[in-house]
């Protein structure tokens, strides 16, 4: 009989420990102390020439070469309500050398003008509740170089539908920026900067804000196909030209570009990606563009994922771009006294181009050269050749942390 | 004013083609269905390699924006 109750009791504290092996939902453990998520190193080196240069009036060498590092980092945490706070660090430097910088001052075979260096950090933070699907972030953002400051700053938030295959999303940005007056040194009024070395107080400098709202939709259309809709409507007010920018107009004369003080733009884009197979993947984008300057554009992009293998795929990529001329271009010596607003500068005449290129990715599980921390490696080469001669190559590494 | 009328008319195509794309053609998919949706190479974001070419297309062309780069403001780009 003593027997029997022990079995009894035995069997019953059995079946009370199978029950509280149960999880429950919602009753996860989540990490309350900060995470390191990941980061990205980017690296590239970019040069492009031309016959079309803005800074000597719209012809001359455009050469330049552009070496730019940034590295972001995401680091986590979640508060005693299970909400996701995360903060996002990124840090990027570019250093330029440009033939047509250096014609600032074309008296002289080099000068101080012919490179420069950019520093841009920046710091977001975000709140994700994973529960209800919302998501509120700000940030803030930092750019100086020789000739540019900016001062950023950006709010945003994202709610996604009840079955989470939809996504809204909108965010607010301003910059507000300082232009610092370095004209072609013929141009320079008595009281502006002699432009030598330790002459840099001597600059005067002027506003250019910009003033921005993206909204943007992204769905789940089935288990392999998912698009986004992006709209957004920027303003800008201030110099919105470039000081040393020279403009040739038909009877010889020479000035520095002047163009109008607001500018609207308005671009709408749509992104689709497509698994076709397992070896497949098509990523696609489509641009429209218009704005009160006069500029129409359109832009498509087509990408192919292959997949070699599960770690191992290569993506060529193809770009195409077109855009009309500003009102207030034209070419070297076109321009009239008449003009009340002129540029010289090709990047905003009419022209089309073409971008093309192939990357590889490899994402092995055991990590990038077997170091377990280096979660992927991506490398791209791209040609990019525009209608109006310019022509440029460019080559990126990316590696991603974990 | 003719041209005013043909940008409102684009926009209103653009919303209207969205609109029916999203509202007819959707199935809602389970999480336990996003093996394929949740592959990296189908995120809706550019690519992180992409960064430096979406900053050199900002300043050598004059449009920009809706692809996740700079729209105008931050640097002396278009």
């Amino acid at each position: 009989m003593r027997k029997l109750t022990l079995a009894a009791i035995g069997m019953y504290l059995g079946i009370l420990s199978a029950f509280s092996q149960n999880n429950t939902s919602g009753s996860f453990y989540k990490p309350r102390k900060l995470q390191f998520e990941e980061a990205n190193f980017v690296s590239s080196y970019y040069h492009q020439d031309g016959n079309n240069s803005a800074v000597t009036g719209g012809m001359g060498s455009e050469k330049l070469t552009d070496l730019s590092n940034s590295i972001d980092l995401t680091i986590s945490v979640y508060d005693k309500r299970y909400r996701k706070h995360s903060f996002i660090f990124d840090l990027g430097i570019d250093h330029y050398t440009s033939a047509s910088s250096d014609m600032i001052d074309p008296h002289t075979i080099s000068s101080a003008s012919h490179a420069d260096t950019r520093i841009y950090p920046s710091l977001n933070w975000t709140r994700e509740n994973e529960k209800k699907g919302t998501t509120f972030g700000a940030g803030v953002s930092y750019s100086n170089e020789f000739d540019y400051q900016s001062i950023g700053a950006n709010i945003n938030f994202a709610q996604k539908t009840k079955d989470k295959n939809g996504e809204f999303s909108a965010k607010l940005q301003a910059y507000l920026d300082k232009v610092r007056l370095v004209y072609p040194t013929e141009l320079r009024p008595a009281n502006n900067g002699g432009g030598g070395e330790g002459d840099e107080n001597h600059y005067a400098s002027t506003p250019r804000n910009s003033f921005s709202g993206d909204v943007a939709w992204s769905q789940i259309i089935n288990q392999r196909l998912q698009l986004m809709i992006d709209g957004e409507l920027i303003y800008q007010s201030g110099y919105l030209g470039l000081p040393f920018h020279r403009v040739y107009f038909n009877d010889a004369t020479v000035h520095v570009e002047n163009l109008p003080s607001t500018r609207l733009k308005i671009p709408l884009g749509l992104r689709a990606n497509y698994f076709l197979s397992d070896k497949f993947i098509i990523r696609t984008w489509y641009r429209n563009y218009h704005d009160d300057w006069g500029i129409n554009s359109n832009a498509v992009q087509l990408e192919t994922s292959v997949k070699i293998n599960p770690f191992f795929s290569i993506t060529p990529f193809y770009r195409y771009y077109q855009q009309s001329a500003v009102k207030y271009f034209a070419p070297y010596q076109e321009h009239t006294v008449a003009d009340e607003f002129y540029t010289s500068n090709y990047d905003l005449s009419k022209f089309n181009s073409n971008f093309f290129g192939a990357g590889f990715r490899i994402a092995p599980p055991k990590g990038v050269f077997n170091i377990q921390q280096i979660n992927a490696l991506e490398v791209r080469v791209g040609h990019y050749k525009r209608s109006d001669g310019l022509n440029s190559n460019i080559v990126s590494l990316s590696l991603k942390f974990k | 004013m003719i041209q005013r009328k043909l940008l409102s008319l684009k926009y209103f195509l653009f919303a209207l083609i969205a609109g029916i794309i999203l509202n007819t053609s959707c199935t809602s998919v389970k999480p336990y269905q996003k093996n394929k949706l949740n592959d990296a190479e189908m995120s809706l974001s550019s690519r992180k390699v992409e960064k430096t070419e979406l900053n050199f297309q900002t300043y050598r062309e004059g449009a920009s924006g809706a692809n996740g780069g700079k729209t105008g403001g931050g640097c002396g780009c278009n």
